[in-house]
């Protein structure tokens, strides 16, 4: 292969490597932005992954099977939503009950899946722009999920800070108690970001398990979930930079991928920390700029709203 | 709406015991029906689930094993809860408190010398210190979230003790397997009921639980963090720092959970696997809620949760369901334990239609 072939392939990988976080984290942000944390992302993830490949397998249609996906976290997103928006409780336990919950849950409805090769998602040629050499298949030979995941990163930061609705969002996100004052329906306006958030998550699950790595395993996702909602922290909040994030991550799995390719001399078990490592040390550079979070950060962020109170 | 939320002056205490109860209730009603909607007689298979592991003397002497780390790792977040501290990377300190002990054990291997397994459990203790003091100083100095950095600490652990196992610490004679030697006894804890694996950690898991009892509920830091968790400002204004109690609630459940992971090695494991732990660190989290982050709750809590790994296993063998079902079980208590517990704070108040039509 030549170089610049190579240098296309790579390219690939980190999108196919950075899409499912896209996915979930874009997802997150939006929940994040009404005042809610859910900590269920991974959970959610593994419950769309395994309904997008079961659903596929069996009715042979990946379509559905993606539909499937973001209906089925969906749901779990409205399970953590009615504990933690009507029954009032706390979000950081519920949504840890939602993961431990969801790679339950999926490894009981994965069981016979395990080891079912499904066929990857096609790859949609753009006509003529994907003939341009290296820009080309690098911008316009993708297969559905890739292309849907950046256009709901500009989808969501349009409707964020172009639109009414999204202004409202964050005003509940902000300060429920005003927003309920000026009669903004608070529980309503999180509930549908949190369902929101929940159908990104299986959207993300559902790339993994059809597209990434076309085939269903326990806990699958291996963390993506979680490093999701520090890209969200990553990202200050803002939808570019969780754009940003996201491929910056796709790119230190590929290089931990491709180190242990080339054979370099360090334990494989070593190299796979690194995006692990890597979370950590954003995390830790973001954060230590207080002023700057809590510029972003909403301010209702994970506080129970209850209009008696 | 025909149901309103009401809030009540004070908490009530009689529900703050009583959703436990409703929550557990609740749990095995839905896993009937689970049961019955995969096809299997509901009755026989909550039998198989939650009283054939435990129908023999055997059995429950299991029960006690597998509650020993959920209850030991649980009273180490308890304190952390308490105080809104939230580690849940007590898996990872669980981990990294197997592979300090290990060490200790594969460094000292062929020796008889009484001081290993104390010195084991030492090891143990500061490993999963250190994992532990590692969120507790970017949160403390960088303001870095304890939930992620902890939870990412447990990936890297896992990925040490499986790096070890497949390659330094590789038992040379073990035919290439992923594991180390066989422990010696000197660096085995003492069984206390002959013919089972009912270990000496048992023992010091129930002393602990009633130390940690003492601590909370008789000493100054336990009212320490009591103010903390309830009201952080009037915590501040006593000059009780929320610094000092972010490094306490770590340190300390890091030691408990390191302790725990020796523990499991030392005990029913007798080696370093690339996996040590069922996901005690995770499960512990739930054994905490419920048993209202109180020791007396959390042992009762652990045995319950221990139920739930053995009901798994013999599901696995008799009913051949996959070990998933027992997260989804530990899900499902969680969810109805947080989900009643709206109970404690409000009450449920039925409104006429056309009372609401004023309001």
């Amino acid at each position: 292969m030549s170089d610049i072939g190579i240098f296309v392939s790579v390219v690939l990988t980190v999108i196919s490597a950075a899409t499912p976080l896209l996915f979930a984290a874009t997802g997150e942000l939006v929940a994040e932005k009404s005042g809610v944390l859910n900590l269920g992302v991974e959970g959610m993830m593994l419950v769309g992954a395994v309904t997008g490949f079961a659903v596929t397998t069996v009715s042979g249609s990946a379509t559905l099977g993606i539909v499937c996906a973001a209906l089925a976290a969906g749901g779990m997103a409205l399970l953590f939503g009615f504990i933690t928006l009507t029954l009032l409780a706390n979000q950081v336990a519920t949504g840890l009950a939602l993961t431990l919950f969801g790679v339950g849950l999926s490894s009981v409805v994965g069981q016979s899946f395990v080891g079912t090769p499904v066929d990857a998602l096609p790859k949609l040629a753009v006509p003529g722009l994907a003939a341009i050499p290296v820009l080309g298949p690098i911008l316009f030979e993708h297969d559905a999920l890739i292309y849907l995941s950046v256009i709901m990163v500009a989808a969501v930061a349009w409707f964020l800070y172009r639109t009414r609705a999204g202004l409202v969002l964050r005003a509940v996100g902000d300060s429920h108690e005003a927003a309920h004052a000026i009669g903004h329906p608070v529980i309503r306006v999180r509930y549908l970001a949190v369902l929101f958030g929940g159908a990104m998550a299986g959207l993300g699950g559902a790339f993994l398990s059809l597209s990434y790595t076309p085939m269903w395993g326990e806990n699958m996702t291996a963390g993506r979930g979680w490093i999701a909602l520090a890209l969200v922290v990553f990202a200050t909040w803002r939808p570019a930079r969780v754009l940003l994030g996201a491929y910056l991550f796709g790119g230190v799995t590929i290089l931990q991928l491709h180190a242990q390719g080339v054979g370099i001399e360090i334990p494989s078990q070593v190299l796979s920390m690194l995006p692990y490592l890597v979370t950590i040390l954003v995390l830790v550079l973001i954060s230590r700029d207080q002023a700057k979070v809590r510029l972003n950060a909403p301010a209702c962020i994970g506080k129970v709203f209850h209009p008696s109170t | 709406m025909l149901l309103r939320l009401e809030s009540r002056r004070a908490p009530s205490v009689l529900l703050t015991w009583l959703t436990p109860v409703m929550a557990i209730a609740a749990t095995l009603v839905t896993g009937a029906i689970i049961f019955a909607a995969m096809g299997h007689a509901p009755g026989q298979a909550l039998y198989t689930f939650f009283i054939l592991p435990i129908n023999s003397g055997y059995g429950f002497t299991e029960l006690l094993v597998k509650a020993t780390p959920l209850a030991l790792i649980a009273l180490g977040l308890a304190i952390g809860f308490r105080s809104s501290v939230w580690n849940i990377g007590a898996e990872g300190q669980l981990t990294l408190g197997a592979v300090f002990g290990g060490g200790v054990a594969i460094f000292t291997h062929g020796s008889e010398s009484i001081f290993i397994l104390p010195l084991m459990m030492l090891a143990g203790v500061v490993g999963g210190m250190l994992w532990g003091a590692i969120p507790a100083y970017l949160k403390t100095r960088f303001n870095a979230n304890e939930i992620l950095v902890s939870l990412m600490l447990t990936y890297v652990a896992t990925l040490a003790l499986s790096a070890l196992v497949h390659g330094p610490w590789k038992d040379p004679g073990g035919y290439n397997f992923p594991e180390s030697v066989l422990f010696g006894d000197a660096a085995l804890l003492p069984i206390l009921v002959e013919g089972t694996r009912l270990h000496l950690g048992s023992l010091i898991a129930l002393l602990l639980l009633v130390a940690g009892w003492f601590v909370l509920a008789r000493t100054l830091l336990g009212f320490q963090v009591r103010v903390v968790g309830m009201a952080p400002m009037a915590a501040s204004y006593a000059g009780f720092q929320q610094k000092r109690m972010v490094w306490i609630a770590l340190l300390v459940s890091g030691a408990l959970a390191g302790l725990a992971g020796v523990f499991e090695i030392a005990g029913p494991i007798g080696q370093l696997l690339p996996v040590v732990s069922p996901g005690y660190g995770f499960t512990a989290i739930i054994v905490a809620f419920l048993g209202r982050l109180h020791p007396l709750g959390i042992l009762i809590a652990a045995l319950i949760l221990a139920l739930s790994y053995l009901g798994g296993e013999t599901a696995q063998i008799e009913m051949r369901l996959p070990q998933g079902i027992t997260g989804v079980f530990q899900g499902m208590i969680l969810f109805y334990l947080l989900a009643s517990d709206v109970l404690i704070r409000y009450r449920l108040r039925l409104l006429a239609p056309a009372a609401e039509s004023r309001s």
